[in-house]
């Protein structure tokens, strides 16, 4: 053990103080939710605040039922099934854009502007711009449709990122070996290129599905008939606040993190296997 | 696809003549160095065929409907919708309808409702951002440079990132069992006894508003901060503090100004998602105040269009003058 110089006493309540402020910040940060979480086991007679009447999982089970108003289940299906295809698109499209800004092309600065202004604009700027054109053209929005076009335009600026800065450290010479031995392009791809950024485009994947999964905004008037779930909550805030809605909110909260513990997991496999 | 069958029969002798530059250090024939650079030229995928569908994909769902939002601010609202034509009436309404008017002027004294809207959003975003800059920079700070195994820089910065992978209506929610009458907060304070009953400005209040923006916005500044903060290589602070240079002075002359790129972009993340802001003011502050935002959903659902793409341009425009003012601090260009 060394000795304690006044310096190291000095810097030690230094690393001590931030670790409190660090501390109280989770606690900011996380507070609401647990205070969510503890009200969802709210006892049956019991409201939205505390202290508890009874424990139990009342409102849990409350969520399983079907409901009078919304359409919680199919709401929750749809954002799952509209979630998934931004996540393709998103790895997709993001993979095939960094491909392309390995190698200086015209306009790129123009189109490399187009796709961060996806990051920059309002989601309810591009709902209103699109669904008031929609509306002029006759074309009713639906949450496949233009619902799906405005969160590939949200998500794509993550997804491209991710990939630019895996192509940034990426040795091309590998490829260029593989083309000297006379493979063609999609061989090069398929057998060199994939696998080694195959961490990136599952990373690109997953933030397109988790940013999708939770977005309101940018679907606020552009889902059409059929709500996805995080409109679905919002219309139900207009209703009396019942606990069942912290549970669907505990519910949520879970499942969310549940994907990011999966895209760490899956992220440090396959970067494992890709070096 | 042309590269493959150019070069598929082009490599080997590629290869040969290589091997004979080594050994015996012959010249390349110059045919063949002329075809390997129209090779090289080729490599990869055509450019064209992969921006083309994500170029398309922005076009339809992101350029259109900014240049639709242009072009509705100046047809004619026709109660039930819009139709073509030109108007400035929408821009006269914005700028002085139900302001104050001065018949010895013959001037509005009172900006309108909407510029005042504008200004609140403006003047909260501005407000909130400088807050989530004060609480998140010590943490980045902390997270950076003080914690040294990178092991626990991972899993802390984790910590306080993953709330932006959830959902922020119920992140916005979740405010309300904890600052209500009968919430967390106020359980504990009057358990502590620090007031003997429940106190009701904690929620649907400005201070409750405050809180949430801060805490639902927080996360998206400290990631910039954090990475800027962790590029700067830790021998110039030694090389300082072998100096004799104080951590004031260490702070101001090289950890502050190497974290600002860092700083503008978290300044410009959050000052732009907050200027969209709409759904917090109804959820944590009862919609007793009211955004751009909630204007342009409102105009939206009586079927105003044109107005509320004169109230969403000019939304666009206090961000742009706000972002510019964040550059002219900071000017990312010379830091980077």
């Amino acid at each position: 053990m060394a000795r304690w110089t006044p310096e190291r006493r000095r810097k030690a309540g230094i690393k001590a103080g931030f670790s409190v402020y660090y501390a109280l910040f989770i606690l900011f940060i996380y507070g609401p939710m647990i205070a969510m979480f503890l009200l969802s086991f709210q006892g049956k007679r019991g409201g939205t605040g505390f202290p508890m009447r009874g424990f139990g999982i009342y409102w849990w089970e409350k969520l399983l039922e079907p409901s009078t108003v919304g359409d919680l289940q199919g709401a929750l299906g749809r954002s799952l099934i509209l979630a998934l295809i931004v996540m393709v698109i998103t790895a997709l499209f993001s993979t095939m854009l960094a491909m392309a800004f390995r190698k200086k092309f015209i306009g790129s600065g123009a189109l490399f502007y187009t796709v961060m202004a996806g990051l920059m604009v309002p989601g309810i700027l591009l709902s209103l711009g699109l669904a008031s054109l929609m509306r002029q053209l006759g074309i009713s929005p639906n949450w496949w449709s233009s619902g799906l076009g405005v969160h590939v335009v949200w998500t794509l600026p993550f997804g491209f990122l991710v990939m630019m800065a895996v192509f940034n450290r990426f040795d091309s010479r590998l490829e260029e070996a593989a083309r000297d031995m006379g493979a063609d392009e999609w061989t090069v791809f398929k057998e060199i290129t994939f696998p080694l950024i195959l961490p990136g485009i599952v990373a690109a994947g997953l933030f397109g599905f988790t940013l999708s999964y939770d977005e309101f905004a940018r679907t606020s008037l552009l889902a059409g008939e059929y709500n996805t779930l995080p409109l679905d909550i919002n219309s139900s805030l207009t209703q009396r606040i019942r606990p069942n809605l912290f549970a669907l909110g505990t519910a949520s909260t879970i499942f969310s993190l549940f994907l990011i513990g999966l895209f760490l997991v899956i992220y440090t496999v396959l970067y494992r296997r890709s070096r | 696809m042309s590269t493959a069958e150019d070069i598929a029969p082009e490599a080997p002798a590629q290869g040969a003549s290589h091997h004979q530059g080594l050994v015996g250090r012959q010249p390349i024939a110059p045919d063949v160095i002329a075809k390997a650079k129209a090779a090289k030229r080729e490599e990869g995928f055509p450019v064209l065929w992969l921006i083309a569908p994500a170029t398309l994909w922005l076009l339809v769902f992101l350029v259109l409907p900014l240049v639709g939002i242009v072009v509705f601010s100046f047809w004619e609202a026709t109660g039930h919708g819009m139709a073509p034509g030109f108007t400035l009436d929408h821009y006269r309404e914005f700028f002085s309808a139900e302001g104050f008017f001065d018949p010895e002027s013959r001037r509005y004294l009172t900006p309108t409702i909407f510029i005042r809207t504008l200004w609140t959003t403006f003047s909260y975003t501005a407000m909130v951002m400088l807050i989530c800059l004060a609480v998140g920079y010590p943490i980045a700070y902390f997270l950076a440079l003080q914690v040294q195994q990178f092991k626990w820089q991972l899993a802390l910065f984790l910590l306080a990132m993953v709330p932006f992978w959830t959902s922020y209506l119920i992140r916005a929610v979740a405010w309300l069992p904890m600052l209500g009458r009968r919430g967390l907060l106020n359980t504990f304070l009057v358990e502590i006894g620090i007031v003997d009953k429940p106190v009701g400005f904690l929620l649907y209040s400005e201070f409750g508003y405050m809180m949430a923006l801060v805490q639902l916005y927080v996360v998206l500044g400290i990631g910039p901060i954090f990475f800027s903060l962790a590029k700067i290589d830790k021998s110039i602070l030694e090389a300082a503090r072998d100096m004799g240079a104080t951590p004031f002075q260490i702070f101001r002359e090289i950890i502050g100004p190497l974290s600002l790129p860092g700083v503008a972009i978290g300044m410009i993340f959050i000052f732009v998602m907050l200027m969209g802001e709409f759904a917090t003011a109804v959820v944590v502050y009862g919609g007793k105040t009211s955004t751009t935002g909630t204007v342009i959903l409102n105009y939206y659902a009586i079927a105003n269009y044109p107005f509320a793409a004169v109230n969403a341009l000019m939304l666009m425009l206090a961000m742009m003058i706000g972002v510019v003012i964040i550059l002219r601090i900071v000017d990312i260009r010379k830091e980077l």
